[in-house]
């Protein structure tokens, strides 16, 4: 590589930490993220004038235009609500791209290779093929394409220990020996360990999973740039790598549970889950008009924003009632989990989407002290998040993640398509507590026709 | 230095920066910043141009798959994490100086 690609591929290195750097702050991120974009672009130009034995340039632009295109198009069409699936197909492809890279060089360089580069060959194709098909699953899961609770095979430990001790024992013999078939094998069962690090991970589990996996992919990005010996990717990949494996802590910490228990927990609680859920309880259901006179003459009222108002698009109309409720006098607040969604940070996306300014919009720890003094909380398409289960009740597999304290409420109403648990599976004790009350339906429906009901007070 | 000890070094000292440069983020913008940090890595583009460009037979086609793959991630990571931050950013400003442009 000449000394001027070098130096491009350094000021592409400083671009992608000024882009991550520029993400951690509001103001900053969008610009950051066009820094990173740009650098992204600078490599690949300079990549194009590698040397004279670079061949077959026509085909290589047209494979580069479609999946552009491919990607620009899913970035641009996809709804904010179904943003994490789009992210863990991207990350999916990322990681498959990087495995494919360690073949193709392991191929035609064959048994000359220094064993540092067979080694790094290892791990990218072992960490790539988790990351791909763990990603597929990810997505298939986030999709509803498959179930949401957590899939535990029969011995599902025993198998999945057998298979991931298949793959470090194909590394290890592929790293004395390189051989094409060996290689086979470590890509079979890498491929196979990442269905089965996925499939046990529940529902409310799978937004922490997809940050492990960006995390994975950076870091076999990051041993393809040894494979290549090419200083970008190393920089690029570990960066990520670095920064994904902080992020996965980090949103664990916030669902207040260790990443360990994230993970292999399904093997412990699976069956804890279904207990109780068949038998019928009485609840209370009501009226729009209940509603709207309940919200009219209260004082305060918090909102609680779920995934369930964003699938029912009703972003919009929520800010309408909070503007008449705020006009009639009546201090109005949203209570933001840091994982309302379907992952964390998520819900801030989509009400931003609507419009709702930010300033309104209250974190966990800021909005829970605030629940006691609350005449009415809303809950609109939320359930898991204001589990009470989850700070009371041991044997609930989430318990320890925080919660919203809308229990402490004076009121408390939610709006729901029906009495289905949510995305984690498990029923949530506060719909029969006596002050709750429930008014079924689409959530924008529902919304609407409180809105209604409320102009008429 | 020997070339192997100079990759390692950057790697060892990617790593740090990597945890430094996201250590004080809010869970507001944990969702950008993770598809942020997927577009990073789509720059394995890069090495995927490069070995197709060298490459023969069967690892030819391997090759424009692998390009075709990095590409979706490192195109649609950037897009996707752009149309999001533009809803953040576009807002406040707006409100403030009271023009109310964006709808």
């Amino acid at each position: 590589m000449s000394t001027g690609a070098q130096l491009v591929n350094l000021v592409a290195g400083v671009c992608f930490i000024l882009a991550l750097k520029g993400l951690s702050s509001p103001k900053t991120a969008r610009r950051g993220n066009l820094v990173g974009a740009a650098g992204a672009a600078l490599a690949i130009i300079v990549v194009f004038s590698a040397g004279a034995d670079f061949q077959r340039v026509p085909l290589i632009v047209v494979a580069l235009l479609v999946g552009s295109i491919i990607g620009w198009i899913a970035a641009r069409r996809v709804q904010m609500t179904q943003m994490p699936q789009l992210v863990a197909l991207f990350n999916g492809v990322g990681g498959g791209a990087a495995a494919l890279i360690a073949v193709i060089e392991f191929t035609s360089a064959g048994a000359t290779e220094s064993t540092v580069a067979v080694v790094a060959t290892v791990l990218t194709v072992l960490i790539g093929c988790v990351s791909f098909t763990g990603s597929i699953v990810t997505f298939l899961k986030l999709q509803e394409l498959m179930t949401t609770a957590p899939v535990v095979l029969p011995a599902g430990r025993f198998i999945t220990s057998a298979v991931a001790a298949g793959s470090v024992a194909s590394a290890v013999v592929l790293i004395g020996s390189p051989s094409t078939i060996m290689l086979a094998i470590l890509c079979l069962f890498s491929l196979t360990l990442g269905v089965l690090f996925v499939l046990p991970v529940g529902g409310a589990d799978v937004p922490i999973v997809i940050s492990l996996l960006n995390a994975f992919t950076g870091l076999s990005v990051a041993a393809s740039g040894y494979v290549l010996e090419n200083v970008l990717l190393i920089i690029a990949g570990t960066l990520v790598g670095a920064s994904g494996t902080l992020l996965t802590q980090m949103m664990a910490e916030a669902m207040g549970r260790p990443i360990t228990n994230t993970l292999f927990g399904a093997f412990k609680a699976s069956t804890a889950t279904a207990a109780g859920s068949g038998e019928e309880r009485p609840y209370r259901s009501s009226s729009a008009q209940d509603v709207a006179i309940m919200l009219g003459y209260a004082q305060k009222v918090i909102i609680v924003p779920g995934y369930g108002l964003a699938v029912a698009q009703a972003q919009n109309t929520i800010r309408e009632l909070v503007d008449l409720l705020t006009e009639r006098g009546i201090e109005v607040e949203y209570a933001i989990h840091p994982v309302a969604g379907r992952m964390p940070g998520h819900m801030n996306v989509l009400l931003a989407e609507a419009n709702v300014p930010y300033e309104q919009l209250k974190e966990m720890d800021e909005v829970n002290p605030e629940f006691a003094t609350t005449d009415v909380a809303l809950v609109v398409g939320a359930n898991d998040v204001v589990n009470p289960a989850a700070r009371d009740d041991k044997t609930a597999p989430i318990y320890g993640m925080p919660i919203l304290d809308v229990d402490q409420a004076r009121q408390v109403v939610f709006l729901k398509r029906s009495m289905r648990p949510g995305f984690a599976g498990i029923e949530n004790d506060l719909l029969f507590q006596p002050q709750t009350s429930l008014l079924f339906g689409d959530a924008k429906d529902s919304l609407t026709k409180v809105v209604a009901a409320l102009k008429g007070l | 230095m020997s070339p192997d000890l100079a990759l390692l070094t950057i790697f060892v000292l990617s790593i740090f920066v990597g945890i430094e440069v996201i250590s004080k983020v809010s869970s507001m913008l944990h969702t950008p910043l993770m598809s942020g940090a997927n577009a990073i890595h789509g720059i394995v583009l890069v090495g995927a141009i490069s070995v197709t460009g060298t490459a023969n037979g069967f690892a030819v086609v391997l090759g424009v798959i692998a390009i075709v793959m990095s590409s979706i991630n490192l195109v649609g990571g950037f897009v996707v994490t752009d149309r999001m931050l533009e809803m953040f950013g576009g807002r406040k400003p707006a409100r403030k100086s009271d023009q109310g442009g964006d709808a």
